[in-house]
């Protein structure tokens, strides 16, 4: 009898690769995802000078542009909060929504699609993977741009900041996966249009002033991006005069957000079921213009 | 050599331009640049109420609308090696070929060259014709303007091949180099505001660098009485400026070179040359 007996191995075999299945294959699929995105940052060590330090010196520039033209400290506290968020813009342009299109070019987006997962678990993956790097990237800045600039915070309610940064990464994120289902359709455009969403998203978010300089039709328009009322609403909290200087207040800024999470969310998982299909269809998903 | 750069140039350009067609394109060029201008523009005016007269908008503004050039030479040519190591998966190809392959990247700069001098000019048009910019183009130092340019963006191309070799070392997700680096130098070229505006350690750093010189001469030639009115390098005449610039290119010249040459030996030995990478 072969020492292999399917009678002594099924067991072990079984107990080791078992197949998952409804929500436990759904969890093992988001911790696969977001694993690649978590090692990936320790086996390239530079990321910490280039993703960090180089960054900090950029939001430094906006500072002593303010300092330049002798604004207010406060918006000094303006510049870094709002450097440290564009961390998260830019995660989620770069690594949700355009990253389908990459997955494509690679060629892993026909084996996402073949494999028994669905793909919200494969973009929830991407997406908390990606939130939990880009949070420590933030969390440098901040630190490090208060320390060097003596930002002053006055915390009037650390639950409600609490509550309005998840509430702002949850809506945004489920932007980003809704987007990337948009991506499947598109080729070489994706990084184009990427690349164009950055700068604009800047300015109509208010990263670098606040949204209520800007019209109010236009700040009301720009409250779609997720960032700019969680923005305007940490702003308001955690800086003496930032209620003055916000956009609305922070109990319709928590509102709309919560409405923003839901829409995104569920926005995503129906256009990506849609674009899935119509992508099927139109036999875009291994298709590779280059 | 120049066949190689003429068709790297012209490939670049491809890449860069044929996914839309041109109206889109156009908009493309437009919406970045203008929306990058009107952060500063909308900051200086919370600030100062809009005061556009004082000499310290012109020179926020043009730096800025300059540095354009810093962030897209440096980009196009170390992004240069991502595409083609990880997206086309050619440059193992184009590696082995009997060019020059430090005069393919450049010619591969070429096309963001381009795409940045269309941004540079609608971004100054734009302050024109909307913030009162003054620039009288009679009064313009038209060999000042051009000769600085052209050196300046020779400059660029050195720095660019830099971060290229570097490029060749690092994995597909520091694919952002180029703009991180340009955003920091941001910091230190005296771009949006005067080196006296930064602690005394740090302002020699920008002392140390081209571009501080080059934005100078840049604002010099086009507006020379505001330029002049900020104490930074108040104290040097055009020529010698012009002649830091020229010394510093050359350094940076010899030393983009030897960094590159040193890091392509380091991405043989250790079999990056093809390596693809993806998280």
């Amino acid at each position: 009898m072969s020492r292999f007996s399917s009678s002594v191995i099924t067991p072990v075999v079984y107990r080791h690769f078992r197949k998952n299945t409804g929500w436990r294959l759904f969890i093992q699929s988001v911790i696969a995802r977001a694993y690649p995105r978590l090692i990936g940052q320790q086996r390239e060590k530079s990321w910490m000078f280039f993703d960090v330090f180089l960054p900090l010196l950029a939001v430094s520039a906006y500072v002593f542009v303010y300092r330049a033209i002798q604004a207010p400290e406060e918006y000094v506290g303006f510049v870094v909060v709002g450097g440290a968020m564009t961390a998260f813009w830019m995660n989620v342009l770069w690594s949700m929504s355009s990253q389908l299109y990459w997955e494509k070019e690679q060629g892993n987006l026909a084996l996402y699609i073949m494999a028994p997962n669905s793909m919200m678990s494969i973009l929830l993956g991407m997406a908390l993977g990606g939130l939990v790097a880009t949070a420590l990237r933030a969390t440098v800045i901040i630190i490090f741009g208060s320390l060097l600039f003596g930002v002053d915070y006055q915390v009037s309610s650390y639950w409600q900041l609490f509550l309005i940064f998840i509430l702002a990464m949850v809506a945004l994120y489920g932007m980003g996966m809704m987007t990337a289902s948009l991506f499947l359709l598109l080729s070489r455009e994706a990084w184009h249009l990427s690349n164009l969403a950055q700068e604009p998203v800047y300015l109509l978010s208010g990263f670098y002033f606040p949204i209520k300089s800007l019209n109010f039709w236009v700040a009301l328009g720009a409250s779609m991006i997720p960032l700019t009322l969680g923005l305007d609403a940490m702003r308001q909290l955690a800086f003496p005069s930032g209620t003055s200087l916000g956009f609305l207040s922070v109990g319709v800024e928590i509102a709309i957000l919560v409405v923003l999470c839901f829409v995104f969310l569920l926005g995503a998982k129906w256009l990506l079921a849609y674009m899935e299909k119509l992508a099927i269809r139109e036999g875009r998903l291994t298709e590779s213009r280059r | 050599m120049l066949r190689t750069f003429r068709l790297s140039a012209w490939l670049g350009w491809q890449i860069e331009s044929n996914w839309a067609d041109p109206f889109l394109f156009a908009i493309y060029s437009m919406v970045k640049p203008v929306s990058g201008a009107a952060i500063l523009v909308v900051m200086y005016s919370v600030i100062t109420n809009a005061d556009f007269e004082s000499p310290i908008f012109p020179y926020i503004y043009l730096g800025n609308a300059f540095y354009i050039y810093v962030g897209q030479m440096m980009t196009g040519i170390s992004w240069a090696v991502i595409d083609d190591r990880e997206h086309y998966k050619t440059l193992k190809y184009v590696y082995v070929a009997p060019i020059h392959f430090p005069t393919y990247l450049f010619g591969r700069g070429v096309a963001r060259f381009i795409i940045a001098t269309i941004s540079v000019v609608i971004t100054i048009l734009f302050g024109l014709i909307f913030l009162g910019l003054d620039i009288n183009p009679a009064m313009v130092n038209w060999p000042l303007f051009l000769g600085s340019l052209l050196v300046g963006v020779l400059m660029l191309a050195f720095l660019g091949l830099i971060l290229a070799g570097l490029m060749l070392l690092l994995a597909h997700h520091m694919w952002s180099l180029g703009e991180a680096v340009a955003g920091a130098l941001y910091l230190f070229s005296g771009a949006i505001f005067p080196l006296e505006v930064l602690p005394p350690a740090l302002r020699w750093v920008g002392y140390a660098m081209p571009l501080t010189y080059w934005l100078e001469l840049l604002r010099r030639s086009l507006i020379g009485s505001v330029a002049e009115a900020f104490p930074t390098l108040a104290n040097y005449s055009n020529t010698q400026i012009f002649g830091i610039l020229l010394g510093l290119t050359a350094f940076f010249g010899v030393l983009s070179f030897v960094v590159f040459r040193f890091c392509e030996h380091g991405a043989r030995e250790r079999g990056l040359i093809d390596v693809v990478t993806n998280y």
